[in-house]
């Protein structure tokens, strides 16, 4: 027997770990899916379950075009609409002011730079749960309350966003900074074809993070979007889970169904910008 | 084209570091200047002040007819090599050849006629779509070249553009360089710290050491008359032998060695370069070698004089052996040097 054919137990053992592992993580997804296939009442009576139904279709309908309350706005559809304001508007907003206080910081002889970075470093240790209410005060006074502005603007500005850029950006040797200038472009120009196209890696990087936490907001939009028409899925979600009273049937099937959409987006964005890591990774070099 | 002066041109960086002390040389019309000098003695610094890369502390430096302590370096006609190529790693070559004179709003038909002109000058219209990754050291290094030719600068610099190179490479861009600024006719400034190149390239060599000018010359008065001992070691491998001597009565001795002469009485370091001593069975030197270095076109006898160690460099032919040998020095072949400053005398 070759070397290389041998059993061995520590494989088996490996396996068995990333096997029980990701069934954990799969296990919910299948749930949640058996659950939007069936009826309500099935659910209701069975709990989750292996069987899989045929209401797939019934529960989709209700899901993306089914409205409660008074105004009858809070769709899935309008839901997903705002959840992806909040996810790209987040992500890219995110991503643009990281990227240009770390260009201040890193390529300007700032009187306080190393300064400035470490005061927006320290943010870190004020996250939105630490300052929500004098947060949201500033949002009210300034009419922002139900608007995509006041979803978005509040959470933009990141410290982890400039962190990276500027590690990144420190890496780049400083002859191309010198090459540049006797080119002739000046800081915008250095900034728009050089720095930002040499980011595309790390762009693409915080974008997932930043799309994946945007869009899992949950206490912020919950705080600021009163008006049905504004809700975002992870919010909306709770709110159909919450309108079960009396007699009414839970709509496990359409609240079900909603979640596995929510969770549809982010997956898509890793996928896509993943092969566009590889692709930076291995082409370019710096 | 244009004339560079500088007149005390001084670096002190924020952190009270003299880089350069107060330098003053002119550089002719079409010249190849070569700075050369052990790393850390100022080069770099030098280079990027007349690239604007790089405040002047104090002193004047001017291009053509315009004194640029205060021009950007964009605008002060210039265009520099990097070590490191420094090319546009996003950018095709055609676009890292094209970028400055997009930036100098250019039309883009007129871009690509020069951009074609300096590819095809420098062998690299095959590879104008490719991106520098993709491209051998060489051939990025005429990259950078060629970004420097398309801007029709009236100075080129050049900071240690063949160190990243092989051996073999450097020689054979060390050559192409220099033919390019001939044909060109472009005053250009080089840095490098290594003596070969600095010899074989230059018009005229400025030799620094610890941020000062130690000479400026062609690289035969560098060569055969250092203006001191330091510049006696640092050019040409093997260095100039540096004895210690002493005069008295007009002649000048290492040991009981008469060499030279000289009218004043004092102590000496006397230099003699290596192919300047030559094995002669009458010669007056007694050598006793204790090694030899072969290389192929010729050999190097290491060995003791008078308890000094001395290198001699003997054609191919010279029998393999150490031991006991007698040698002449060519007449007009001693330099001599006040061994308290190491200023030649
Ligand atoms: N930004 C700087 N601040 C302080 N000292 C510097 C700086 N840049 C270079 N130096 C010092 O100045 C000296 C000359 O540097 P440089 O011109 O790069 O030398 P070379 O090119 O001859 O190797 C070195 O001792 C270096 O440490
Ligand atoms: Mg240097």
């Amino acid at each position: 027997m070759s070397v290389s054919k041998r059993f061995r137990w520590s494989a088996v053992l490996d396996h068995s770990i990333l096997i029980i592992g990701s069934l954990i993580m799969i296990l919910p997804v299948v749930m949640l899916l058996q659950m939007a296939s069936t009826t309500d009442i099935h659910t209701m009576k069975n709990g989750p379950g292996l069987i899989f139904g045929d209401q797939l279709p019934v529960n989709f309908e209700k899901a993306m075009f089914k409205a409660d309350g008074f105004t009858g706005a809070n769709t899935g559809v309008r839901m997903l609409y705002n959840s992806m304001i909040l996810g790209f508007g987040f992500a890219i907003g995110k991503i643009v002011i990281g990227m240009m206080a770390a260009y201040a910081i890193v390529y300007f002889r700032l009187r306080f730079a190393t300064l400035a970075f470490w005061v927006i470093f320290t943010t870190l240790l004020l996250p939105l749960e630490v300052r929500i209410l004098p947060s949201y005060e500033i949002v009210q006074r300034l009419g922002m309350l139900n608007t995509y502005q006041g979803l978005i603007i509040p959470l933009i500005a990141s410290a982890t966003a400039t962190f990276f850029f500027r590690q990144f950006f420190r890496s780049i040797p400083e002859e191309l900074v010198e090459a540049a200038r006797i080119d002739g472009a000046g800081p915008i120009k250095f900034f728009v074809d050089i720095l930002v196209p040499l980011s595309r890696t790390m762009i693409a990087a915080m974008f997932i993070i930043m799309f994946v936490y945007g869009w899992n907001q949950y206490l912020w939009p919950t705080m600021i979007t009163t008006e049905e028409g504004m809700f975002t899925l992870v919010r909306g979600i709770k709110q159909i889970t919450q309108t079960l009273e009396g007699t009414n049937l839970p709509e496990y099937g359409r609240s079900n169904l909603l979640a596995i959409i929510a969770i549809l987006p982010p997956v898509l964005i890793v996928i896509f910008f993943q092969s566009w890591f590889v692709k930076g990774l291995t082409e370019s070099d710096k | 084209m244009a004339q560079v002066s500088l007149n005390n041109v001084r670096k002190v960086y924020p952190n009270g570091f003299e880089a350069v002390k107060p330098a003053s040389f002119r550089i002719e019309d079409g010249e190849f200047v070569v700075l050369v000098g052990p790393s850390g003695c100022g080069k770099s610094t030098m280079l990027r002040m007349i690239a604007g890369l790089e405040d002047i502390s104090d002193g004047a430096l001017t291009i053509g007819d315009r004194v640029v302590n205060d021009v950007d370096p964009a605008d002060r006609d210039i265009a520099m090599v990097f070590q490191n190529y420094a090319l546009y790693p996003h950018m095709t070559v055609a676009k890292n050849i094209g970028y400055g004179l997009k930036n100098r709003k250019i039309p883009a038909a007129d871009i690509a006629a020069k951009v074609q002109e300096a590819a095809t000058m420098l062998n690299l219209t095959d590879y104008l779509d490719r991106k520098p990754s993709q491209l051998s050291g060489g051939q990025r290094q005429r990259v950078a070249m060629g970004r420097a030719i398309v801007r029709d600068p009236s100075l080129f610099l050049f900071d240690e553009p063949l160190s990243n190179l092989d051996a073999k490479l450097r020689n054979q861009m060390r050559i192409e360089i220099k033919a390019l600024q001939r044909r060109l006719g472009v005053t250009s400034v080089y840095v490098t710290h290594d003596q070969v190149e600095a010899m074989t390239m230059a018009d005229r060599i400025i030799v620094m050491n610890a941020g000062r000018i130690e000479q400026i010359g062609t690289p035969a008065e560098v060569y055969h008359s250092p203006a001191s001992t330091f510049v006696a070691s640092f050019m040409g491998a093997p260095p100039m032998n540096l004895l210690t001597g002493r005069a008295e009565a007009g002649r000048v001795r290492v040991g009981n060695v008469m060499l030279h002469q000289h009218h004043e009485d004092r102590d000496l370091t006397v230099g003699i370069r290596p192919e300047d001593i030559i094995p002669d069975s009458h010669g007056h030197l007694e050598v006793e070698v204790t090694l030899i270095e072969e290389l192929g076109a010729h050999r190097l006898l290491h060995g003791q004089m008078q308890g000094h160690p001395l290198t001699i460099h003997v054609g191919k032919d010279h029998p393999v052996e150490t031991g006991h040998i007698r040698a002449a020095i060519k007449p007009n072949a001693v330099s001599l040097f006040d061994p308290a400053s190491g200023v030649r005398l």
